[in-house]
Parts: C-alpha cells; structure tokens; sequence
C-alpha cells in the first residue's frame, strides 16, 4: 500500500511537468513576455520603459528557457520557464498579473466559498441521485420509471445556464425567496447558497440519475441477482442489499475523482451568484488575461486530478474486497 | 417407485419475446417427480431444459413468461401463486444451484453472510445461532477449515468450493426438492466427481428430491433414476434411467447416445446427427426431429407427435418407436479392452515433424515501487513432445495446467522463455518475426471457442483468404478463389457459405470454417485447443469424425489439447498428461489410458462419469490443484496424492520409462487398470 | 465569367461538406455490411429515434443552406467591365431571410408588435412631440391602426399559413409514403393504410406526424415573419427569429467538425496503445493522463487566448469579419477536439486489449499478418461501434458546452450568431421591467429540441449498436404481449 502511494506520487512529477510544459509553450510559442506587458499595461500609452519595468517587477526580463549570461545552474534556473513555472512545484504561485495580489493568499481565501457551495452539492446530490435511481429501478418496468426517465432525458437536454437563470428568475426575482445572487458571512449566509446549491443540484438531476440507473440494471441482470432471488428474498432486500453494494462501487469511484477539485469551484455557477470563489476568480483571471492566475489554476487542477485518480483507487480497496492494491 | 407426486409439471409453457420473434422455448412439458427421486432432464443447449427449471421457480429473465400450464407443487399451482407466496417457497421448499459459480455469489459479500441469509429469511435464525448454523452447514459440504471461509469473498474460493457454497446456500433451510442447472458442467473434472459425489450423498442423508439439468448422459447415468430428454421445446422421451440407457425409444436419444466418443467408437466414425437444431421462433407443422431423424417418414412430418407411452413409466414422442427399436439396443457394448491403438510402436523415427523439447513459458508477476519481477508464473515449466506426421498427440489436463499455453507457444503466438520447437529442422523460438513468417504455413491452429475465433465483420470468404493472402503470395486470386470453393466442400459447408458472415451459422458450422481456415495454407501440423468443448454431442461427433477424415486425407499430424478424456480414446494415438505446467505422464493412449502409471492420471480416470458402469468412488481427488506461482515443494501432485511418500515431499521425481514408449514422472510402481 | 455571385468557401463550410460526404459515403458503404446494415435498420425501426431523425434533418437542412456562402456581385454601370463583388459574405440562408435582414428596428421589440418596446419621444406631423411607443419599420408595417387590426391580421395570417403548411405536408407525406412503398416492393395503399394504424415495420406514422407538427409549426411563422418579428428584437433591433436560424449553423459545426478532428487521434493512439502494449502503451498513456488532468476549460481558455493575440497579429490574413469568425470557429472546434479525444482514446484502448486476446486476432497472427493489418482489418472494424456511439453521444454535450464558453468569453467570436452568445446578450436584459424573454426563450427553445433529438437519437443508436444494452423490456409488457400471441395461436390450431 505504501510502496503503490509512493509510486502513484512520483508517477504524478512527469504528468505535472508535462503539463506545465504545456502550458508553458502554449503562452510563449506565439506570445512574447513584450507582448504580455502591453496587454496588461493597457495598449495605447505603453513606452518601451514601462514595459522594461513591468518586465522586471515580474521577473519576466530572463530569457525563456536558457540563459546564456548567467553561470552555472543559474543558466536553467534564471530563466521565465524556472521562475514561472517550475516554482509552482514549491507551491510558489507568485502575483496576479492585473492587480499584483499574492495568489496563494486570494486561493485560501476563496476557497471557502467555492467549498461552501461545491461540498453541499457534492453531498446532497450523489445522495439524492443514488436515490432517485434506485426508486426508478425499483418501479423498473412501470410508468414510474418511463416517466422517469423522459424527465431526465429532457432534463439533461437544458443548458445548464437556463436553470441558472431560470432559478435567479423564478425563485431570486418571482418568488421573493432568496437573493438573485451575492454571497454573504455570518448567520445570514445560508440565505445565499441555498439558490445556487438547489440550481446545480437540479441541473445535474437528470444526467447523473440516468447514468446511475444504467448502473443498477447492469447489475440487476447478473447471475448473483438471480441467485438471490432463488433464496426467497423480496425486491427491496435485493435491490438494497444486493444490487445497491455492487453498483456503488462504480458509483462512488466515480465520485472520488472528482472531490479534490470541489476546491476549485464551478466556474458558471459562481460567476452568474457572484460567489467570491475560485471558480469566479479563474473567470476574472480568463478574461483580464491574467496568466500567473490561469498558469496557477491548470497546475491546482492537474494536481487535484491527480490526487483524485489516487483517491479512486484507494477507495477501490474500500468498497470492493476483490481489489489489492501493490 | 411410487406414492404422490412432490412436484408435476403440467403442460408447462414459456415463450421468450413477443411478436413475430417470440421463441417458444418450452413447449407444453409436462412431467412429475417423487419425493427423495432424482429426475433428470437431459438435453442439448437451446432444447428448453434451463427455461423448464427457471419456469418452475418462476426466475425466468425479462421479456420470457409462462403461458400457460401449471406447476404444481404440495397442493399449489406455483405458476399462479402470487409473488409473495412464491417466495416462501424458494429457498425453503425448493432450492436451486446454477452452472457458473463464478458468477452466481455477489462478489461484494462473504460467502457466510450469503449463506445465513436465508436463514434469516426463512429460518428467522439470527446472530451467533445463524452463524453456528452456516459453520455446521459448511462442514456438510465438505468446506475445509469452515470458520475461516465464513468470512471470506467468492473470488477468494476455488470454483469447487464456490459450487460448495451454493450447494450451502440450497441446503440451508432442507429443501423438499433441489434444482441443480448444469451443477457441474464450469467443473473440472476431478471436481466435478467431488461435487456430484457430495449431491448424492446428502440427497441420501436428507431425503430430498432433485431435479437435475445437464447435457452430459453419463452424469445422468450415474445420478439418477428416472430420465426425460427435451428436444426443441418439448420432451421426446422420458423413462427410467437404465432402461433408457440400454434401449433408448426416440430416433434424437438413440442417436445421442452413439454420439458418444469413447474407446469403444475407436476403429470406426461417431454416429452423429446430421443437421443442427432447428430455430424455435417458428411454429411445427411435423414432428421437430423429422429433418434430422434417420428415420423418418412422410407422416413424420406431416403430423405432430405425441408422447405416448410405451411401457410403465415409459413415454416416447415418436409414432415408429417400434421401428426405431426393433433389432439394435443402442448402447454401446460394456468397455471392453481397448481397442488396439493404430500401431505406434514403429513409428518413432529418428527426424519428427515436430520436436518440443524442455519448452518452457513464464510470465512475470511484477510488484514493488519499480515494478519489479517479483515471482514468476510457471505456466509451462519443461515440456517435451513429439509429433509425427499422420499421428495425433493428445495434451490432456483439467484448466490452469498450461496446456492452451503450450498449443500457443508450439505455434509461437507466445514466444517461450526457454528451449525448443523443431519443425522440419527449424527452430522455431529465437526467429524473427519475418523469419517465422515464411515457416508459418507449416503449423496452424484451431480455437476453442467458435464465436471468438472468427471476426464477426468478416465475410467466410475474406476470413478463409486471410492467410492465404498472407503467407501463399503466390496463390492468384482465381486459384485462391478455387480453394477456398474446394475447402468449404471439403468441411460441409457448401460454396454458398461464401458470401455470409459467421453470426449465420451455428457453433458447429463455425468451428468447421475455423478448421477451414486453418487448412487454407495447407499445414503439416495442426494444434486444435479443445475444438469441440464448446459445442454439443451431436455436433462434437460430427467435428471430430472431420478432424479425423482429413488427417487420414492429408497425413496431418495433430497436437489435440482437451480435458475430455472420452474424446482422448477416440482420436489419439498419444497421449501426454499436463500437471501445473509439466507432463507427468506420457505414452501411446492404449497404455496411458488402460494402465495408468501416475497416480493423477489414474485419479483423473476414475473422476470420468460412464455411462456403461456405476461411478467407483475409489481413488477420488480431494482438493484443488495449486497456484503454478507458487508450486509445492517436491512433487507437484504430493499434496494431493494418496500415496506420497517423504521423498515426494522433497524432490520431483525424474522421467521414468514404463516401456519404450510409455514414460512417467513419479518414483512409485502401482499400475492399475482402469476403470 | 461574369457570374452575379462569387462562390465564398470557409474553412468550416468545406469541413462540413466533406463531413457530410464522409457520412453520406458511410451509408452506401454500410449497406452492403450486413452487420452496420443490421442495426441502422434497427435505429430506422425505434420511434423515439426517428423522430429525433426528422427533425435533425431539419435543423441540418437550416445549417446547410447557411454553410453555402457567396459574394454579392456590385451593381455596374458600364457594361463588359470587370465585375466587383462586395467583401460581404453571404449565405443562401441570408439570402432567403433578406427581409428579416434588412428589415431591422432600432431596438427591442416584442413578438409580433407593431410597435417598439420602450417609450420614446416621438414628433409628430403637427410638430407636437409625445413619449409613446413608435411603430416599427418593420413589424406590421402594412397595418394603418395596430391597435385594432394586429391581432385580427396576425391570424388570418397565421391561418394561411396553417392552410400551406397542411398543404406542405400532403406533399411531404406523400412522397415520404411513396418512397417507402418505393423501397419495399408494397403499394402505396398499403405503406399509408399501415403508417395509418401505426403498423408499418417502420414508425411511419410517428414520421410523418412529426413532419406534420413541424409543418404546422414552421410554415405559418415563416409567412407571418414577412410582416412580423415573430421572436420579437433584440437590444441592436435584429430580428430573434433570424439570429436564432443563423445559430443553428454554429451549434451544428461545434458538434460535428469537432468529432472530425478528434477521430483520428482516438483512433490511432487508442488501438495502437491497446494493441502493442509496451512503451507505445505507457507514451500514449502518459499523452492522456496529462492532457486529461488539465481541467478542459482553462486548456481551451489558455489556446483560445492564445490565438487571439495570433490573430491580433496577423489581422491582415483575415480580409473580413465573416473569415475571421469563422477562423475562430474553427480554431475552438480544433481545440475542443485536441481536448476531447482523450475519454475515447481510453475507451478504445481498453476495448483493443480485449480484442487482441480474443481467437481471431490470435489466428491472425497465426497467419503471420503484420500488425497494421489486424488493426485495420480485425480491431477498427470491431471497435467502429463504440466509435459511432461516443460520436453521437458527444454530439449534445458539445452543443450545450459551446454555451457555456461563449459565455467565459472564450467560445466563438462575439460577431457570430451561436446560442452562447445569445443566451449571454439576453441574460443581462432578465432585469428590466417587464422582463425582455424572448431572446432566451427563442435559444432556449432551439437548443433544447436540437439537443433533446440529439439526445434521443443517441439513444436509439446505443441501443442498436452497443451489444451489452440488451432491449429492456419490461417482463409484465411481455408477459401480456406473448399470453395474447398464445390465446391467438391456440384459436387457429
């Protein structure tokens, strides 16, 4: 178990090299750091000064890759790709680019309004979707279940920007219920998330709940199933005791990969409730065309994906007895 | 055999689907079976037996229902018992146990929780009772070290002792009637004789009554009393077991049973039944079997036919039942000696065709932060054959021994780890690809499974040119076309095979344009890996007296991997036994099979149902075989042998020669007739 | 040549063209396979999905008259001199819709209004000035009192229209009906007294009603938009109805062209990954797994980003807005595609490893036949399902992730009509009292039916093509069915 964690971490060092190679070369190979500074300082009153200062303040006067002035290690290590890139391995993010905040100590203050809303959708949801599955499995057969299902497929075939606006339109400015959007400290709090949270969980009703249903007649058409029933058991001790353990194995996985990124927030979601998360400020961060800020996030979100896929497998050996990691 | 009824079967109808596809998968069965009997249900894949058991606990899957008949069972007509009450009666009053064990357990669960289940749920026994109750039941199964298992997973069990846990399960709450579908047949055999053994026995400690469905007479003919064979749907015969056996009433049984391969069928062709079973979606005018029946009139098929008794107890489908009896009883004369072998002694010349010598094949298991090889699989550890043309060696071994592995690595689909494979002078391991390429033509090979060895997008046409094109450039396209027109003549099939794709024949038909194939690049040596395991008796037979008649044709030299020993009898002239990747014993198939030296071998012998003569319990296996990872110390067979001494215990033993011909791995001189 | 138009081919056009061949080819091809014909025939049997299909062809049909782009010739005077053709890039659709082009208000109007929206000071003849609503230019223009002659005017309109829609539909219907009789060797009588009482092997009936609402729909609001913006304006007085047809083009070449670039990745690094094992596996692996960890839409923002400071640079290779849009359009397709590939990839990896062992591909190579043959021969056949499945399936995600791009600012370029871009114009207008609606309800609507057929037809095809989807069918349904067919057959023997 030690040895497969260690092997999976060190696994992870040439994925996340590779990606901020990637990521790199994406900025560079058409976008000089000259260019860079214009965009930021505001194209029409920019002098070659100003660009040299913005350049330096950022430590963007180095050459890319190779520094042919400088000696020794130096040659790698005073280069933009070293200082811009390789240090985000030390977890040093650097400052925006737009307004010149420190982006590690914006990241620990906006992640608890991303979790806020990210971590209730995470758990209601898979709750309520598993559930909602499994009474549609139950009634498989009946027009329950038809029903059902042309709901989700119908509800899977809606932008998910429509519910947004539909929820702030309806619940927010109709109804009177919540506010249309803001996010809010104290008792009151709650009063904002409840819109945004009760908006992801219906956008994502009808795709999930198809998806785990598909999981639950798979397993309900295997042989163990049939020799459950041969024991004289009733359909809800199957379904609950039976087919329930088997389909969460895939179920649940397939949740854990994605916990780590609940982090990093839902871009849409946080833009249109001006939730003051990391999904708004990677939004904020696209179109300023803030570099540090998006070079920052593509390496959380790598990282987290990575840690995910870890948590996957770990989880495997949790739900299923048949799976030895070594 | 008297007294009431426990369970009649009334008339019983299922269909499957609706509309113009509906198939009528069984057909107006009706039979009745006595309390503490054995009634088995014999019959081919697709004939309705399964569907008949799964009718009765009203398991049948989405899409099929009964349609009418009734089931009646200690008063009651199960077929119209609401759902609740019927489950009162499954698992309590009647037990089932399916085919694949491997798949019939929740893999998520422990084996001891699936078994108190049912006590909970029919027994209301609960907690530590429960438990104590699922220990003593394990125990009567014959589970090894029971209270370890309890809390242990399927996959954590051998296929035998998974069967075991079902067989628990069934048993739980001491069923009036047990159902067991094809119990035995994912078995190997030695396991299979453990399992059936053990249903025997604990039918005669409880007094329970068995339904027992399987495709394999001689299973029949050592388990039960009574006998009723289904074809297409419907019941053609049903009559007391030995009666049966000796004196089959209906054309379908009476071919069936000459299906058989065996010793016996040696000199001569197996009887096989022309044809395969006919599609079930569409109505009958005549009588089922009329287009396959050797028999047959005009007024087979002009009128149905209808069970109609013959004698006590005895029913048969089939208005000439006179004709078809009078003069031959069908069976087989009792085993006899072996018939002489054709002659082996002279041939071992001093060049073979095919020369496999100390072949070995490991697979790395690798582990540890850089995967490195930890152990290795022996899957084949030191193997020598030889094949000469026109002679057919058989590879027998129950699953896991390596034996496919070795067919693969003779034909180098696998390149082996270590020594030889001479053919016609070459050795084959250590050529490049482009080297063996040219040598290819020489050696092929036929698969086990007839749906996963021809590419379902591929017409026969393209699938049988495949490896002309490949290794014959210099075959143009009308000769090609010639030959391939000249094969499918040759193997049955007719030249209007050509334009059709696999998915339209039946497994039979597939496996004979598999052989075709193989023969398209005209091979000297061919390695057929269990060519008829997957297909029924009738069918088999007609494979292997193919197999047969082309190696008489064409001088071929066979390499015929197989588990199924009555198969060995029939067709070879060698035979080489596999223990977890070794040989143990090897010989002409007159000495290995009548005077087995090994004990495993003679183990393995004595597992083999007959139909001819009552099981001898003697020399049962017990046990499983071990993991080739880590393989015992010593002999490899010791931990299972009866008889293993100390020096068993600590070195395998060398090569030994019995005769010129006939050579074994074990220290002791017990040779024992078989059977 | 001195033609009235200058044929104008974009990079997305000739994509989509060559796509549509690539398909049209994949049909004739496939109906001489019998195993893709087998299912296809399957798909052309299940209600839900060939309803999805009519009106798929629909939208398709919009999206191509849109994709035949040309130039205008400039009107000359002198005769014989060379002819000029205005840089404004049309399509047949423009040309079709050139009244609701050119008939354009100032600002926001209802559906079907005579008039404006908002209150402005209007000068009369007098000279007196009011605040009042002002007619529009357009909508009801013909009308001397909207006031009382709207509504009247509006359904005697749409009743005309109702009447050539039905008309439309006669037609349709029957020489759908007839193409089928065509086909099967029935007559014409049979074919529609079949599709009548919905017996026909194929959803006949389903089809044709499909074709009917569709009529009813479509033709009575095309003849009403001649005199009315039947979706109303938005805020620069476009008509909606019109931005809305132009969008379908968009969506369409997102769902497709992406598809097309991203096949070829999958499919080659896929099977190759699958099928040699060793390092190739582990290179490939490694290519997924990192591409795969970076979260899509930062990648697509980070390249999206990129080109724009390219295409900043370059501006001189892009002679107009139409190109230049166009450029971008397909510059995100490619990018969806490279960030997209790599969920199929995996999938086909995995299915490659099962195939390698099975008999037939050993028996293969057996024969000795060079791997890039049992690729091509044994594996790609045998995986084309999954392809086929994966592709349609992507199809709807695709479409509804333009919008939410378009909306961080990195989808198509804001000068071309997509939903995304209108979905986020008419977002801002949801505060105004009254609420301006139908912006969103016109994109709403649109999308939702494209996706919803998308999604339906997908369905249908999976469970045609995807052997473990067995037909579920419900076993009390059976049951009834196969009681019925057995009461029936017992009377007639």
């Amino acid at each position: 178990m030690g040895g497969y964690l260690l092997r999976r971490l060190l696994y992870a060092i040439p994925i996340l090299l590779g990606v901020n190679i990637l990521t790199f070369s994406l900025f560079f190979v058409v976008n000089t750091p000259d260019d860079m500074a214009r965009m930021q300082l505001g194209v029409k009153r920019v002098t070659p000064e100003a660009i040299e200062q913005w350049k330096r303040e950022r430590e963007y006067d180095r050459p890319l890759l190779l520094n042919t002035q400088a000696e020794g290690a130096a040659r790698l290590t005073d280069t933009i790709f070293f200082k811009h890139s390789l240090s985000l391995f030390s977890f040093d993010f650097g400052r925006s680019e737009s307004d010149g905040r420190d982006i590690a100590h914006e990241i620990r203050k906006r992640m608890v309004p991303s979790l806020s809303v990210a971590v209730p959708v995470f758990v209601v949801g898979l709750a309520f979707y598993v559930s909602f599955a499994l009474m549609l499995v139950f009634f498989r057969g009946t027009s329950i279940d038809t029903s059902g299902v042309v709901l989700c497929v119908a509800a899977m075939s809606i932008s998910g920007m429509f519910y947004i606006i539909g929820g702030q339109y309806l619940v927010g400015k109709l109804w009177h219920w919540t506010p249309i959007s803001g996010f809010g400290q104290g008792p009151d709090a709650w009063r904002f998330l409840l819109l945004p949270i009760l908006v992801a969980l219906v956008s994502s009703l009808g795709e999930d709940s198809r998806l785990f249903r598909s999981f639950f007649l798979e397993e309900i058409h295997k042989d163990y199933v049939r020799t459950a029933r041969a024991k004289g058991l009733g359909e809800s001790r199957i379904l609950f005791h039976h087919v329930l353990r088997n389909a969460l194995i895939p179920i649940l996985t397939g949740a854990v990969v994605v916990i780590p990124r609940l982090f990093l927030g839902s871009l849409i979601l946080e833009s249109f409730f001006g939730i003051p998360g990391l999904g708004s400020y990677t939004i904020d961060a696209i179109n300023s065309q803030d570099f540090a800020v998006v070079r920052t996030m593509v390496f959380l979100g790598s990282l987290l994906y990575i840690v995910g896929l870890i948590l996957t497998d770990l989880s495997y050996t949790l739900v299923d007895p048949r799976v030895r990691l070594q | 055999m008297s007294g009431e009824p426990l369970l009649s079967v009334d008339g019983l109808s299922t269909w499957i689907g609706a509309g113009d596809d509906v198939v009528r998968a069984v057909d107006q069965v009706s039979f009745e079976i006595r309390k503490g009997e054995t009634f088995a249900l014999v019959g081919e894949s697709g004939c309705g037996k399964s569907m008949t058991a799964l009718s009765i606990m009203r398991l049948l899957p989405d899409g099929a229902g009964i349609v009418g008949g009734g089931v009646h069972f200690g008063g009651r007509d199960l077929a119209s018992l609401p759902e609740r009450e019927m489950r009162e009666v499954r698992g309590r009053r009647i037990a089932m146990i399916f085919q694949e064990p491997a798949t019939s357990l929740n893999p998520v669960l422990p084996v001891g929780r699936q078994v108190e289940e049912v006590l909970v749920r029919h027994a209301g026994l609960r907690g530590g009772a429960a438990r104590a109750r699922v220990q003593e039941l394990f125990e009567s199964v014959g589970i090894p070290d029971a209270v370890r298992r309890l809390d242990e997973y399927p996959f954590q069990l051998s296929g035998g002792l998974r069967q075991r846990v079902m067989i628990a399960i069934a048993l739980a709450c001491e069923p009036d009637l047990l159902i067991a579908d094809e119990p035995t047949t994912a078995l190997d055999v030695t396991i299979q004789a453990q399992v059936l053994d053990l249903l025997a026995e604990l039918q005669r400690r409880t007094g329970m009554a068995m339904l027992l469905i399987t495709h394999d007479l001689a299973v029949v003919a050592q388990m039960s009393a009574r006998v009723a064979v289904m074809y297409a749907g419907q019941i053609v015969e049903s009559a007391r077991t030995r009666r049966f056996l000796d004196k089959p009433g209906h054309p379908y049984a009476r071919m069936l049973l000459r299906a058989l391969p065996g010793t016996d069928a040696r000199s001569g062709r197996l009887a096989s039944i022309p044809g395969a079973i006919p599609d079930l979606r569409q109505t009958f005018a005549g009588c089922r079997f009329a287009p396959r029946c050797d028999r047959v009139v005009e007024a087979c098929r002009q009128s149905t036919q209808t069970l109609g008794a013959v004698g006590d107890g005895w029913e048969v489908r089939c208005s000439r039942v006179e004709a078809a009896t009078v003069g031959q009883g069908a069976s087989p004369a009792m085993p006899a000696a072996p018939a002489t072998s054709r002659s082996t002694g002279g041939r071992q010349s001093a060049a073979p065709l095919l020369d496999v010598q100390g072949l070995q094949v490991h697979f790395p298991v690798k582990r540890g932060l850089l995967r490195r090889t930890a152990a290795m699989v022996r899957a084949v550890d030191g193997v020598d054959l030889r094949l000469e043309a026109g002679t057919t060696v058989a590879l027998v071994g129950e699953s896991g021994c390596g034996k496919t592995t070795v067919g693969k690595s003779i034909v180098q689909l696998i390149r082996p780890t270590a020594g030889r494979v001479v053919f016609a002078g070459t050795d084959l391991c250590g050529l490049d690809e482009q080297r063996l390429a040219r040598l290819r033509k020489g050696f092929q090979m036929v698969f086990q499974d007839p749906f996963s060895s021809l590419d379902p997008r591929m017409r026969v046409n393209e699938i049988l040119e495949e490896g002309m094109v490949a290794l014959c450039p210099e075959i143009g396209a009308i000769e090609r076309s010639r030959r391939i027109d000249s094969l499918l003549e040759r193997v049955g099939l007719g030249v209007a095979a050509k334009g059709r794709y696999p998915h339209e024949f039946s497994g039979g038909q597939r496996q004979r344009i598999a052989i075709a194939r193989a023969l398209a690049v005209e091979p000297k040596v061919l390695v057929c890996d269990e060519p008829t395991s997957a297909l029924d008796v009738s069918v088999q037979a007609q494979i292997l007296n193919l197999l047969k008649d082309i190696q008489e044709e064409m001088g071929l030299a066979y390499l015929f991997i197989t588990h199924n020993l009555s198969v060995v009898e029939y067709l070879a002239d060698e035979v080489a036994v596999m223990y977890l990747g070794r040989i143990v014993e090897q010989g002409t198939a007159r000495e290995v099979l009548s005077s087995p030296v090994h004990p495993y071998t003679q183990a393995l012998l004595a597992a083999v149902p007959r139909i001819n003569s009552s099981a001898s319990r003697q020399g049962r296996l017990a046990g499983d075989p071990p993991s080739p990872t880590a393989p015992p110390v010593g002999c490899h067979f010791q931990p299972r042998c009866p008889h293993a001494t100390d020096t068993c215990r600590r070195d395998y033993p060398a090569s030994r020669q019995v005769s010129s011909t006939h050579s074994v791995h074990c220290i002791l001189d017990r040779p024992r007739s078989a059977g | 040549m001195n033609l009235p138009f200058q044929p104008v081919v974009l990079w997305t056009d000739g994509l989509l063209f060559l796509l549509v061949a690539v398909v049209l080819g994949f049909v004739r091809w496939s109906r001489h396979e019998e195993h893709l014909r087998a299912p296809w025939r399957k798909v052309a049997r299940s209600r839900g999905g060939m309803i999805a299909v009519t009106v798929l062809v629909l939208y398709a049909g919009v999206a191509l008259l849109d994709s035949l782009h040309y130039r205008r010739a400039l009107p000359t005077d002198k005769p014989g001199a060379e002819v000029t053709y205005a840089p404004e890039v049309l399509s047949v659709l423009d040309t079709f819709a050139r009244p609701l082009r050119d008939g354009s208000e100032r600002t926001f109007s209802a559906p079907f209004a005579a008039t404006a929206f908002v209150k402005e000071t209007i000068t009369r003849a007098d000279g007196t000035q009011v605040r009042d609503f002002p007619r529009l230019r357009y909508g009801g223009r013909l009308l001397e009192n909207p006031d009382v002659e709207r509504v009247p005017d509006i359904a005697r309109r749409a009743l005309g229209g109702l009447a050539a829609g039905v008309l439309l539909w006669v037609t349709l219907a029957g020489l759908v009906t007839g193409y089928v009789a065509h086909r099967s060797g029935e007559t014409f009588a049979e074919v529609s007294a079949a599709a009548w009482r919905g017996e026909h092997a194929l959803p006949l009936r389903a089809i044709l009603l499909t074709l009917g609402g569709a009529c009813a729909v479509i033709v009575p609001l095309l003849v009403l938009s001649a005199h009315y913006h039947v979706l109303g304006t938005d805020k620069v007085g476009q008509d909606v109805f019109y931005l809305t047809l132009k969008s379908i083009r968009t969506g369409l070449v997102i769902g497709t062209i992406t598809t097309l670039v991203m096949l070829p990745f999958a499919l080659a690094l896929g099977i190759m990954a699958g099928y040699f094992g060793g390092w190739v596996d582990d290179v490939i692996q490694y290519l997924y797994t990192t591409l795969s960890s970076i979260p899509g839409v930062l990648l697509i923002a980070a390249s999206v980003l990129m080109m724009q400071v390219y295409m900043d640079t370059h501006a001189d290779t892009f002679d107009s807005i139409t190109r230049r849009a166009d450029f971008r359009l397909m510059f995100l397709c490619v990018i969806l595609g490279v960030t997209s590939w790599t969920g199929l990839c995996r999938l086909l990896r995995g299915e490659t490893l099962k195939l390698r062992e099975l008999d037939y591909v050993q028996a293969a190579r057996a024969f000795g036949v060079s791997p890039w043959r049992i690729m091509l021969r044994h594996v790609l056949p045998n995986v084309l399902h999954l392809v086929i499945i994966t592709t349609v399936l992507g199809f709807s995600a695709l479409v509804l992730a333009e919008a939410v791009l378009s909306y961080v600012g990195v989808g198509v370029d804001p000068a071309m009509n997509s939903f995304g871009t209108m979905i986020n114009a008419a977002r801002l207008e949801m505060a105004r009292e009254p609420i301006v609606w139908w912006s969103l309800f016109s994109a709403f609507v649109f999308m939702f039916v494209l996706v919803l057929c998308a999604n339906l037809f997908a369905d249908a095809v999976r469970d045609a093509l995807d052997p473990r989807m067995r037909e579920q069918v419900s076993p009390a349904a059976a049951l009834r069915r196969a009681r019925a067919l057995a009461a029936s057959t017992r009377s007639v023997a």
